[in-house]
């Protein structure tokens, strides 16, 4: 246990979701901009051509971009004040990304985050956290899952 | 006929190195939007105790994945993909840092998937843990 247990992250905060986040419409220009940044050559998210010889309306996000859009659900957790996260000391200790079907773009997406679990690991916390991205139909696509560890006062 | 047809556990389906410079780092945060300074600041790097500039976990993640979508091409998508951050990725300013990744077989399912394993080494030094990769066709094909 930590020496105060104020600052350890609060652990009524599991099974507790946040509002969904606002849409983020995906532009072909992020997509591409964000292949590009994780050294992606794959033609089906760099030239909308070989997308659309593919069957999609436009360039394919590569697997890890839903980061992007998980990332505005994730700032709803590190501010809730009753959540106790100092984000000075978040590890990103594990990620997932559970897919229904590719992020397209001219995908609007929202993101709801649910609070999985929190334990408490040698004087740290680990705060799993899953959060579901739709489309504007309210059809799943994937959902990102991090795992944070919050390493406790030194 | 389909990449994903007559895979065999333990088959390895593709290798890369990466490379990556302070460039690369900065790119990603402008791409993805995380500016923490630990990815590009020595300074700030050393005052918190780190042994340099680190790249981002997603960075490695998201390049890492990449020699698995060049090799299914338009045979499918990678429908889960899940990693361990083990062990971080110190890029020098001058020498940067070199990333080794060996795709392999390490399932192949009834439902037409297959689970691809990646192993993601600095040196002779795992850096990403657990991660797996779920090649799918694509949905409704």
């Amino acid at each position: 246990m930590p020496a105060n247990p104020d600052s350890a992250v609060n652990p009524e905060i599991q099974g507790r979701t946040y509002p969904a986040t606002e849409p983020y419409l995906v532009g072909r220009e992020k997509v591409r901009e964000f292949a590009r940044a994780v050294l992606a050559t794959s033609p089906l998210s760099l030239d909308p051509a070989a997308a659309q010889a593919a069957g999609f309306a436009d360039v394919i996000a590569p697997p890890t971009f839903p980061v992007v859009v998980q990332e505005h659900s994730l700032a709803q957790l590190l501010a809730d004040p009753e959540a106790r996260i100092d984000f000075s000391r978040v590890v990103h200790g594990d990620q997932r990304f559970s897919y229904s079907r590719p992020i397209v773009a001219g995908d609007e997406l929202t993101a709801t985050l649910t609070v999985t679990s929190v334990k408490s690991l040698g004087g740290n916390s680990m705060v799993t956290a899953e959060s579901a991205i739709v489309d504007a139909s309210g059809a799943h696509v994937v959902t990102a899952i991090s795992t944070l560890v919050v390493r406790g006062e030194d | 006929m389909s990449t994903l047809q007559n895979l065999e556990k333990g088959q390895v389906v593709a290798e890369a190195t990466f490379t990556l410079g302070r460039d690369t780092l900065v790119r990603y945060a402008g791409a993805s939007g995380d500016f923490n300074p630990i990815h590009y600041r020595d300074d700030v790097a050393a005052s918190v105790g780190l042994p340099g500039v680190l790249a981002h976990g997603m960075l490695t993640m998201g390049f890492a994945v990449q020699p698995v979508v060049d090799w299914l091409g338009a045979d499918g998508y990678v429908s889960d993909y899940q990693v361990r951050f083990t062990r971080p990725v110190v890029v020098d300013p001058a020498e940067g840092a070199s990333v080794t990744v060996t795709a392999t077989v390490g399932a192949v399912n009834d439902d037409g998937t297959a689970r691809i394993d990646l192993k993601v080494v600095v040196g002779e030094q795992t850096v990403l843990g657990k991660s797996q990769a779920v090649v799918s066709p694509w949905p409704g094909a």
